[in-house]
């Protein structure tokens, strides 16, 4: 196993000679998504017409189907297939893995009579189009014998347990170090379900070619997808060919498939024809998964010059019934701030609601919107600057194990934020800034995420033209995979980027874990470096042993490459001359990165620090962000574009977060009401005043060997907390119910006397 | 979507009596709220006429000081108008407020009038709905109603009326030009086209079958300031929490009732000296809650007395 100071060599990444890395370069796929003509998955050209899958969510929350009457819908005009649990092909049950080492077992669809959450697929009609497979579909009639959903989150939370093999983390004695402290805080926050709203719904094309299964879906991880589909149809993994080239958002909402990928498979199989299934938008609410809602408590005790006695987060989340997942929101504050006095953990009550899971920064999205304002609301009790209160707490390693930080920049952050935002001119005294009709607050937050670095491999060929290409089965959710892969290879090789293409998206190309987590760039830009390194051995290899090459006789580690020359000195020829000649075929090489044996010696974090200002209508209630700044250290950065694009729209799911977003649940029918993007409101245009996001130099050598971390997540812890913490700046009122609605924030202000 | 058929109606009066005459008739122009409930199969016409491209978008001046819109109008292009800027700046302030450009690029004056609600129950086919579903219960009533009516509902329904544009009409004291299938012109009120919705609330006007709105015809601007404004939870492209048209001493409300709501008692509270805060009071004395929108009547009473404050120094 190689160690993190394997990591510390110099390589072509750290070198930049072409200064590529770093460098805005616009998206490798950007003008086709621009133009609309990246294939997404539901827009893969067939070999043939396809037909069209439409399925039908269940109408009660948990119960069993006691009739089903399909005969209209088959008789529907063009439309080819209706399926429900009754007439469902065979396929492999739930969780089999004939495989042994597939990493994901069979995911049946149309499994039985059982209804397990609101929304759930009951039936699918395929037609000839997408306008008679609908049709058909609304004519499907289901009956059902429903029983009382159990889905009020905040009215079980007594039946809430610790999540299984999880107990809570005590570090000292939290009780006595909270009772003793002169300081208190004691509050609980609360967060409702969220939804991801990818702009593009989750949706495949399938069909079968020479008893091949060709799989076109959306989702965030290639292998997972390829395997679960063999083993839930019952063919041998080779035998599915599973792609997702392009993707219009994951947020980890695409972590996993959904019936769209079995239904399409097994409907094409059936019909011997490509077959296309989306989720429509209103099904995506139900049928995907959720963040789901929170009750979080904190406690903090303090001494009066604000360092941290004892810290306390817990949290009440819930997950659908058959489910585990935990919303893990109290875990990044274990690596926040020093505090002698520790307790942290989790309860889970398991719910007839559809599936909790990952959503963009799971945990700390929603545990910043209560610890952060928590020590907003320490700082006014202490009569402290809420940066000063963190750089205070600020600890010398990790808090709850004592391992050394990677790299840390968290005070840096905190005070070049301060200094770029103006936050000197904030006054203390909530409600004594007024423009127009505004009420004018500020307001800040810290941010954290985890880093992360997965197995992964990639390949690299350069052709006779002395192009580059890499190959590799990693995903672009939008996040800007593409053109980080190829301004790796372009600078690993000293070509131009006109020189690169990049394949990904493909179970047949070399394995990456896919997106998620942040960990994306770094795991598969390390694979590519590696496989650039690689190429760059054989290349050099090929150059110093090939008589006709200026650089005969030469050593390969001398031989440099740039400007797609390669060269020893001043003896050089160009890349396509050397590999046309040498290698006509074209040289193809794989690298790999795995973890280090010893990074879980280092505590690994992303970290940054949001200002925000708002205005608060007094009259209405109403918010309105004016301005956020975003300061964030999270190692080399790749593409100076990309990673400020995946920040700031981090930033703006806080903005959501804090502000709008929330899927409200009517306990009798188990189902969420709002289910379009005309009842969940995301931030919109005019929502999002000046943004911007800064990020510091910063390489953290014990990350990877290119000293990079992951944006994709950061961006969005602590971005909210700092605009409620505006909100009260601004009129006085916590609402510490989110979202901060002006029905909510009206009452507070009422209570004021404003 | 349930299979339909369509025509390009030519003129009005054939389209009036192609309306009565074809069974499960809707008049379309925009589409932008009939297209989206018939994908979902809450609304369901057979036969669709397209009243679009009549040609009654005109906006013109009338002789007395007022204005005539053309029932096709667009929605972008009356808010646009140099003459609705100048003399009805609170209906340009009112259209702006709704949907977002696209739609109201294709939205016409009509459809917006038409218009339906866009109460979370109406739109969930698995819910009850007595407006879409007549005899099914109200879902919102015990439901989540946060946006539910504060006047005239029934307990058959507690929907509102969707839309900004018909509030600053119902200020401005509009009158609607309807052809009917008999081919006579109607005129009325606009607070006589929509119905609160007592047991029938799926029957929202008091359009007759096929019957057609052709104009509406602003009179001359009351005197003094024009002010909409109208709460949500974001900025933009989002439904109201509440809304207000303020024209002089012309108050109407929004998103508070099955329809745009007249504010009688405080525009008579107002003409005998009352405060706008008085005012307001006095009207929202009439207004009922139902738990999760009680946040309402303190929401209006601030609402209203900051527009007319606002109106009155627009109007000085």
């Amino acid at each position: 196993m190689s160690s993190v100071h394997d990591w510390t060599p110099t390589n072509p990444v750290k070198e930049n000679r072409s200064g590529l890395i770093g460098k805005p370069v616009d998206r490798y796929e950007g003008p086709l998504k621009v133009t609309g003509t990246a294939p997404y998955a539901y827009e893969v050209q067939t070999p043939s017409p396809p037909a069209y899958g439409v399925m039908v969510g269940a109408t009660i929350a948990t119960g069993r189907i006691t009739g089903v009457d399909i005969a209209e819908a088959e008789a529907t005009a063009g439309v080819l297939i209706v399926w429900t649990h009754l007439n469902a092909p065979t396929q492999a049950p739930r969780g089999t893995k004939v495989h042994p080492r597939s990493s994901a077992g069979s995911k049946p669809a149309l499994e039985n009579d059982r209804v397990t959450y609101f929304g759930q697929p009951v039936a699918l009609v395929v037609g000839e189009t997408l306008e008679a497979a609908t049709a058909g579909a609304h004519r499907v009639k289901l009956t059902y014998a429903e029983d009382h959903p159990d889905v009020d989150f905040r009215a079980r939370l007594d039946a809430a347990v610790s999540p299984v093999g999880e107990e809570d983390v005590e570090i000292g004695n939290f009780a006595r170090g909270f009772t003793e402290s002169p300081v208190q805080l004691d509050q609980t926050w609360h967060t409702p379900i969220q939804n991801h709203c990818q702009m593009e719904p989750c949706a495949s094309t399938v069909w079968f070619e020479g008893g091949k299964c060709v799989a076109h879906t959306s989702v965030q991880m290639v292998k997972p997808a390829q395997h679960g589909l063999a083993e839930t149809i019952g063919i041998p993994r080779d035998d599915v060919h599973l792609m997702t080239r392009y993707i219009g958002g994951g947020f980890g909402g695409k972590g996993q498939t959904y019936d769209d990928l079995v239904l399409a498979a097994l409907a094409a199989r059936a019909l011997g024809r490509p077959v296309k299934v989306a989720f429509t938008r209103q099904q995506m609410m139900h049928g995907t998964i959720h963040r789901p809602a929170t009750v979080m408590r904190v406690r903090l005790g303090a001494e009066k010059d604000g360092r941290l006695n004892a810290m306390s987060m817990m949290t009440w989340t819930h997950c659908h019934r058959d489910g585990n997942f935990t919303e893990h929101a109290s875990n990044f504050s274990r690596a926040l701030y020093a505090a002698p006095n520790r307790l942290t953990g989790h309860r889970l009550v398991k719910l007839d609601l559809p599936g909790a899971g990952p959503m963009r920064a799971p945990g700390e999205a929603s545990g910043t919107l209560s610890l952060e304002c928590a020590m907003d609301e320490l700082a006014e009790q202490l009569g402290l600057d809420p940066v000063e209160l963190r750089i205070r707490n600020e600890p010398p390693t990790d808090p709850e194990n004592g391992r050394p930080f990677s790299m840390r920049q968290l005070v840096r952050c905190l005070r070049e934020g301060a200094q770029m935002f103006g936050w000197d001119r904030r006054l203390p005294t909530p409600g004594l800034v007024r423009d127009g009709r505004w009420l004018v607050g500020m307001g800040m937050a810290a941010a954290i995420r985890g880093n992360f670095l997965l197995p992964a491999k990639c390949s690299f060929t350069v052709d006779a033209d002395g192009v580059i290409t890499v190959k590799q089965g990693m995903t672009d959710i939008g996040t800007g995979t593409y053109t980080v892969l190829a301004q790796i290879a372009a600078e690993t090789l000293g070509v131009p980027l006109g020189q690169v293409r990049v394949e990904i998206g493909d179970s047949e190309l070399p394995p990456a874990p896919g997106s998620g987590g942040q960990f994306g760039a770094a795991t598969a830009g390390s694979a590519a470096l590696a496989a650039g390194q690689n190429l760059r051995t054989a290349i050099a290899e090929l150059a110093t042993g090939d008589e006709a090459s200026p650089l005969f006789g030469g050593r390969p580690v001398d031989v440099t490459f740039q400007d797609g020359l390669v060269a020893i000195g001043n003896r050089s020829e160009a890349l396509a001359e050397l590999i046309r000649r040498a290698a006509p075929e074209g040289l193809t090489v794989e690298g790999e990165i795995r973890p280090a044996a010893d990074a879980r010696e280092w505590s690994q974090q992303t970290y940054g620090a949001h200002y925000c200002e708002v205005g608060v209508d007094p009259v209405t209630g109403e918010v309105r962000v004016r301005r956020m700044l975003g300061v964030f250290a999270a190692g080399r950065i790749l593409n100076a574009k990309t990673a400020r694009s995946q920040l700031t729209g981090g930033m703006i799911w806080g903005v959501g977060s804090a502000l709008t977003e929330g899927n409200a649940v009517d306990p009798r029918y188990g189902s969420l009401i709002n289910q379009d993007l005309a009842q969940y409101l995301v931030p919109v245009q005019a929502d999002i005043g000046d943004l911007e996001a800064i990020m510091l130099d910063e390489v953290d050598d014990k990350a990877n060997p290119m000293g990079v971390k992951g944006v994709g997540e950061l961006g969005n812890s602590g971005a909210g907390a700092a605009v409620a913490n505006a909100i009260y700046n601004a009129c006085g009122v916590r609402v510490r119910d989110y979202p901060i609605t002006p029905d909510k924030l009206l009452a507070g202000l009422i209570a004021r006397g404003l | 979507m349930r299979p339909f058929t369509y025509e390009r109606a030519t003129d009005a009066q054939s389209a009036v009596r192609a309306a009565v005459e074809t069974p499960g008739a809707r008049f379309i122009a925009g589409g932008t709220n009939l297209l989206d409930l018939m994908k979902l199969e809450i609304e369901q016409p057979q036969h669709l006429i397209d009243v679009g491209r009549l040609p009654m978008a005109g906006i013109e001046s009338l002789a007395d000081g007022g204005l005539r819109i053309g029932g096709a109008a667009t929605n972008t292009a009356v808010a646009s108008d140099p003459a609705v800027r100048a003399r009805f700046p609170v209906l340009s302030e009112a259209i702006v407020a709704g949907g977002s450009p696209q739609l109201r690029n294709k939205a016409s004056v009509a459809g917006n009038l038409m218009q339906r609600t866009r109460c979370a129950y109406f739109y969930d086919t698995a819910k009850p709905c007595n407006k879409r579903a007549p005899g099914s219960g109200c879902g919102a009533l015990e439901g989540l109603n946060r946006n539910a009516a504060i006047f005239g509902a029934s307990h058959a329904c507690v929907a509102t009326h969707p839309s900004d544009m018909a509030v600053a009409l119902a200020a401005l004291d509009a009158r609607i030009e309807t052809l009917t299938p008999s081919g006579e012109s109607r005129s009325f009120t606009i607070l006589d086209l929509h119905r609160l919705p007592g047991e029938t609330p799926q029957i929202e006007t008091h359009l007759i079958a096929g019957e057609l709105i052709t104009a509406v015809v602003l009179p001359p601007p009351p005197p003094g300031g024009q002010v909409y404004r109208k709460v949500r939870d974001r900025a933009s492209y989002a439904g109201g929490l509440a809304s207000v048209a303020v024209a002089g001493g012309q108050v109407a409300l929004g998103m508070v009732a099955h329809k745009p709501w007249r504010a009688a008692e405080a525009e008579g509270a107002l003409a005998s000296g009352a405060s706008p805060a008085e005012a307001i009071a006095r009207e929202l004395d009439g207004a009922s809650t139902l738990g999760r929108n009680d946040f309402k009547v303190p929401l209006v009473a601030r609402l209203v007395a900051a527009a007319i404050g606002e109106a009155n120094g627009r109007g000085a």
